[in-house]
């Protein structure tokens, strides 16, 4: 039976993932003229000779006269076989230039999950607990602020009281040593001790809302009969929070990494903006601006599929555990 | 032998809530909510300021002043005590002067006591025209002496007011809230309507696009949108084009919330009733299941419109949303995205400050309208 859902659940990815291949593909499409127009613009306004039939000729071998829907089946077919095109401003295949920033947009996202996790869960059920205690209202104040604080503010606040009171730079993801090195324990070292501040820049929104929803829920099952039976019982207070509610009131926070991680990518492009980070964000906003427009669908397409995948783990760790949903 | 009622006085007395209209109840419910009506009450007055802000701001948020980049924030005096020891009530503020170290060429700003910079409620100052219309020279406050500035906020590095820019601020970016999210409700009613009255396919197909939508992260998509823009736009033009962009995200929250709705009504008996008595499906819609989904959309919307703020602010300072001459909060922190300009300006954060009160306010009123919509709320009764 569970196998059954998950199978159907992937095979209802596949649509998805087509649809949003489709979104990309027309979205850097989309801007009126292609790269050779900027291109053209900006030799023109170096005072370069531009060669009409170069450009022509540049056109045609990159196919962009032809009509959109070949385009795009040349384009995804070469996706398909780990081919993403060129990219027009570093003149490199794109596959070069992002998987590296891709492995590190998600070793972002997950340790930012991972950090929401561990701070909602406890937060959540001591709110619940000892509700409307001096803690209860402290966390509640600080996940209001967290959740109406945009993202690259936070990160700017940051980095302002950094440089101002410890004179210290926490921008980027490596020290300057480890930048350009080869993967090594140390490097992780490093990335361990730098990426601490966007996953609490990432992740406090996040967690602010999963803090609120895990206190609901669980308010909700405290005055259920089973707890009370269980309480008549003699069992200890703490074990039967944990082995009960907490067990009923955790289900959102499966299904979370659903549309949290969305969100978390979402983000992650700005914070990665304003603290340098050589995640994808930066590139990609670098890409969009200059209209290198396989560089820029490439991570349009990838960070998407990124949520689907986030989506679709969620929804089958979610069956899992919920036997109810599976049946449905 | 005459037999005391056994009734206990107190359920004979009426409340006023026996009668109320479902309106009522739902203000008397509001009105208790306190963060909520603090809400409500910053909400107002950010758009009162969005209104009249070129009243409200003391100089012309475009003119700049080149003795004056990045003049630290004065404080605002409100006494004048003269030589003799007397005084009157007229505010100044205490004049600074830029002074300009010779080595180093570095700007630094000193109080200077002897002078001082007189102000005036009401006076003449940079003409404008409010809404386009009215010709009009009086600012609410501003300096007695037009040739003279002041800066309560500071100022950036033109020159120009941070005060003013904040308050001309207020005005786009919540109006590109309010109007944004009056796209998305359309939207977002139609289709949340279609898929939750028709239900089945029609159903499935809509669930199918808002699942789609929802699985998207959204700024990439909004970047992506808003780099097709034309350059050549002008400003107005790019502040529409801007809000459809945001709302043809953002409508799915709204569908769902709508279409929930709409199933949930849809068996209860009143509606029932209401078809059964021959009631048109037009009928039943606005005269029946209108009335009790306003409440929920009301405060869905007041919920949405803080997204919409931010989502605005991330895309202007990322350069992709507006654009300068067009003033908003995103504008303004785009000043504030190197590290040099902040440490030597700090209060160049200041319409931050703005965007985190307009947020946490719309944020409360939102949770309050929607506890006090709620009839089965707890906290009700």
């Amino acid at each position: 039976m569970l196998l059954v859902y998950i199978a159907r659940r992937i095979l209802w990815a596949i649509p998805l993932l087509f649809a949003v291949s489709l979104i990309a593909f027309a979205l850097i499409t989309a801007p009126p003229g292609d790269y050779l127009t900027t291109f053209a613009a900006t030799l023109a306004q170096s005072g370069d000779v531009v060669d009409e039939a170069r450009l022509d000729a540049l056109r045609e071998r990159y196919g962009f006269d032809q009509p959109f829907i070949i385009q795009y089946f040349r384009w995804i077919g070469g996706v398909l076989q780990g081919d993403f095109g060129i990219s027009f401003e570093w003149q490199q295949p794109v596959s070069q230039l992002i998987w590296e920033r891709m492995a590190l947009s998600v070793t972002l996202a997950l340790a930012t999950l991972m950090f929401t996790w561990a701070m909602a869960l406890p937060i959540g059920i001591y709110s619940a607990v000892r509700k409307y205690s001096i803690g209860d209202y402290f966390f509640t104040t600080i996940g209001f602020i967290g959740l109406a604080t945009p993202n690259f503010l936070f990160a700017l606040v940051l980095m302002y009281v950094a440089v101002v009171h410890f004179g210290s730079d926490v921008s980027g993801l490596f020290s300057e040593q480890y930048q350009d090195a080869p993967w090594s324990l140390a490097k992780m070292g490093d990335l361990a001790a730098h990426i601490w501040i966007p996953v609490i820049i990432l992740g406090t929104s996040a967690t602010a809302s999963l803090v609120r929803i895990m206190r609901a829920n669980l308010l909700d099952e405290l005055h259920r009969p089973y707890v009370t039976t269980a309480r008549a019982k003699g069992l200890s207070e703490w074990r039967l929070i944990l082995k009960y509610p907490v067990r009923i009131a955790i289900n959102p926070f499966i299904s979370t990494i659903g549309w949290a991680f969305p969100q978390l990518i979402s983000g992650a492009v700005i914070t990665a903006f304003v603290l340098s980070l050589p995640t994808s964000g930066p590139l990609m906003l670098q890409a969009l601006l200059a209209q290198d427009m396989y560089l820029a669908g490439a991570f349009i397409l990838l960070l998407c599929c990124l949520s689907i995948v986030g989506m679709l783990v969620s929804d089958i760790l979610l069956a899992v555990i919920d036997p109810r949903i599976r049946f449905r | 032998m005459t037999t005391k009622s056994e009734i206990d006085p107190r359920a004979l007395e009426q409340s006023p809530e026996d009668f109320a209209s479902q309106w009522r109840l739902i203000w008397l419910a509001f009105r208790r909510h306190k963060l909520a009506m603090t809400g409500a009450i910053i909400i107002l007055l950010l758009y009162v300021i969005g209104l009249f802000a070129e009243f409200l701001a003391p100089f012309d948020p475009n003119a700049t002043s080149s003795s004056d980049i990045f003049h630290p924030p004065q404080m605002i005096r409100f006494i004048d005590r003269d030589a003799e020891g007397g005084w009157s009530f007229s505010p100044h503020v205490i004049a600074m002067t830029m002074e300009r170290d010779s080595f180093t060429l570095e700007t630094s700003y000193a109080l200077d006591p002897d002078k001082k910079i007189y102000l005036d409620f009401f006076a003449k100052g940079d003409p404008y025209e409010l809404w386009g219309l009215f010709p009009m020279e009086r600012h609410l406050l501003t300096t007695e002496n037009p040739d003279e500035h002041f800066f309560l906020f500071g100022a950036d590095r033109l020159g120009r007011d941070m005060l003013s820019r904040t308050i001309f601020g207020t005005r786009v970016s919540m109006s590109i809230g309010l109007i944004g999210v009056s796209l998305s409700l359309v939207l977002g009613l139609i289709l949340g309507g279609i898929s939750g009255f028709y239900g089945g396919r029609v159903d499935m197909f809509i669930q199918r696009v808002v699942e789609l939508v929802i699985s998207l992260p959204t700024i990439p998509i909004w970047l992506g949108l808003s780099a097709a823009l034309p350059q050549d736009w002008s400003p107005l033009a790019r502040y529409f084009a801007i809000t459809v962009i945001l709302s043809l995200v953002a409508w799915t929250e709204l569908a769902r919330v709508v279409r929930g709705r709409f199933l949930a009504l849809r068996t209860e008996d009143f509606v029932t009733a209401a078809r059964l008595d021959g009631g048109s499906r037009k009928r039943v819609i606005f005269r029946h299941m209108m009335p009790s989904m306003v409440s929920h959309i009301i405060a869905s919307v007041t919920l949405a419109i803080p997204v919409m703020i931010i989502a605005e602010t991330s895309l202007s300072f990322l350069g992709l949303g507006l654009t300068p001459p067009i003033i908003s909060w995103g504008v303004l922190l785009k000043e504030a995205q190197n590290i040099r300009s902040i440490s030597e300006a700090p209060w160049l954060f200041v319409p931050g400050g703005a965007v985190v009160i307009a947020v946490l306010a719309l944020n409360f009123l939102g949770d309050g309208l929607r506890d006090a919509a709620d009839p089965y709320s707890q906290d009700n009764h």
